[in-house]
């Protein structure tokens, strides 16, 4: 492996690239899927609650090969027929891969994100959001204030996992043929040169290296995090 | 829409006849990875360096990268080594031509690396007291680990790893990238032959569904079974 003009490692750095950038894109729509799964499980509305319990308990029982290639083919097909009640100039839409990937990814993670914030949130003590009422705050600011910031110490573990996963997860896209990730390049490089072994294991150190990038920025926020608790 | 689903209820016939492939990847490499997850977790607990470390290295590979390159590094990686080789000659070959035992294989050393992190949680977890206890017995270390420790980390991390165990099942899927024709191997299977996208995918969902239920249900009795003594009292 060289770092020539067509060597491998030049591409393997540009898989390293797209494979952080789908996993953080789909990790943050998984953060917003897990906040409105969260919210929606602990509201008082029964319907919200039962959506909800279908979402994760539906998400989590399936194969996350099988939920991303379902999503990812029928994503451009459901935006085309929310679409057609505005009118029928839709007709030739066209969901970028990338968009279709990540929303794919992130619908995945959200089920998981939204245990582990509805736990977060349940560990939050009573008293502290009875004394945000107290003073007289608004619900949202509430959220804003209290929940979220309260909620992440208790989160962060659960979240970092995720994290890890989403990662991890990401090396699925591979199987959709319109990604040049990690395990994509891994792919093209071994069946080329015939040394499976070889670029496999690369392919697997680059996985390592991000894994272990994260582990040491996840420690570092979660001594932030709880620098109130020393 | 009828005709589409005509279509879906024609291919469960299909699909049903792939279940036992997928329970059957996910009971052996179950059994294997649990069973090797044991010397991973007493090796991670070790104080000697020459122990801890291989184990500790070990546990960090396999959860620090995907499994489907681990998979494509055994499937592809030992296809390229083992063509040529003794095992060539011996009865070994004719179960490693198709992808099952290497999907085996990579599911087991996966599992060995999550259960026995899990497993040494649960090791350090087990009350000092009645470690003690085994001592004030006379117990052999042998016999504590044997009589003491490992029944009483297993029944702890019960919970933990029925849960692996759904994990795996789901994962098995990936071996239908390596020529499995397992539940998620038949879909798409289907889907070549049909240029049907959606109607496989749904059907092969269902029957995960419906499978990853059952399974929770059993190893949820299994676990009361397993536990039966520390259940609350019955009142009467």
């Amino acid at each position: 492996m060289n770092f020539g003009h067509d060597g491998w490692g030049a591409r393997f750095l540009d898989g390293i690239v797209v494979t952080v950038e789908v996993s953080l894109a789909a990790y943050a729509v998984s953060l917003v899927f897990g906040l409105l799964g969260a919210g929606a499980k602990l509201s008082p509305y029964q319907w919200l609650r039962w959506v909800a319990d279908v979402y994760t308990t539906l998400v989590r029982a399936l194969p996350e090969l099988l939920l991303l290639l379902l999503i990812y083919y029928s994503g451009a097909d459901a935006i085309k027929f929310l679409l057609s009640f505005l009118g029928d100039d839709y007709e030739d839409v066209e969901l970028d891969p990338f968009a279709a990937a990540v929303m794919a990814l992130g619908f995945i993670g959200g089920a998981y994100m939204t245990e582990v914030m509805r736990g977060a949130i349940q560990s939050i003590p009573l008293g502290q959001i009875e004394a945000a009422k107290a003073c007289g705050m608004s619900p949202l600011l509430r959220v804003r204030r209290i929940i979220l910031p309260q909620m992440l110490r208790f989160a962060l573990p659960g979240m970092s996992n995720l994290w890890l996963n989403a990662t991890k997860d990401s090396s699925l896209i591979s199987v959709l043929g319109s990604f040049q990730d990690i395990l994509f390049m891994g792919y093209r490089a071994a069946s080329t040169t015939k040394h499976y072994s070889y670029f496999y294991s690369v392919t697997a150190l680059c996985f390592l290296i991000i894994t272990l990038v994260s582990m040491a920025g996840i420690r570092l926020l979660e001594a932030r995090v709880n620098r109130g608790y020393k | 829409m009828n005709e589409s689903l005509a279509f879906l209820l024609s291919i469960f016939p299909r699909l049903l006849a792939a279940v036992p492939l997928t329970l059957a990847l996910t009971a052996i490499s179950g059994l294997i990875g649990n069973a090797l997850a044991v010397p991973v977790a007493l090796a991670r607990l070790s104080p000697n360096p020459l122990l801890w470390m291989p184990s500790a290295l070990y546990i960090l590979l396999m959860r620090g990268t995907p499994l489907l390159v681990q998979t494509y590094l055994i499937y592809y990686g030992l296809g390229e080594i083992l063509p040529g080789s003794f095992i060539q000659k011996t009865f070994l070959w004719d179960y490693l031509k198709d992808g099952f035992w290497y999907a085996v294989f990579a599911f087991s050393l996966n599992t060995a690396g999550y259960t026995g992190e899990i497993l040494r949680g649960a090791m350090s977890a087990v009350p000092r007291g009645e470690i003690e206890a085994a001592k004030a017995y006379g117990m052999s270390p042998r016999l504590i680990l044997w009589r003491v420790t490992l029944p009483r980390a297993i029944q702890i991390c019960l919970p933990a790893m029925s849960g692996e165990t759904i994990l795996l099942l789901k994962a098995t899927s990936l071996a239908s990238l390596i020529t499995v024709w397992d539940i998620m191997g038949t879909a798409r299977q289907i889907q070549k032959e049909s240029f049907r996208v959606y109607e496989p995918l749904i059907a092969a969902g269902i029957i995960y569904i419906v499978t990853v239920f059952i399974l929770t249900r059993v190893l949820n009795l299994l676990e009361r079974r397993i536990n039966q003594h520390r259940a609350a009292p019955q009142s009467a």
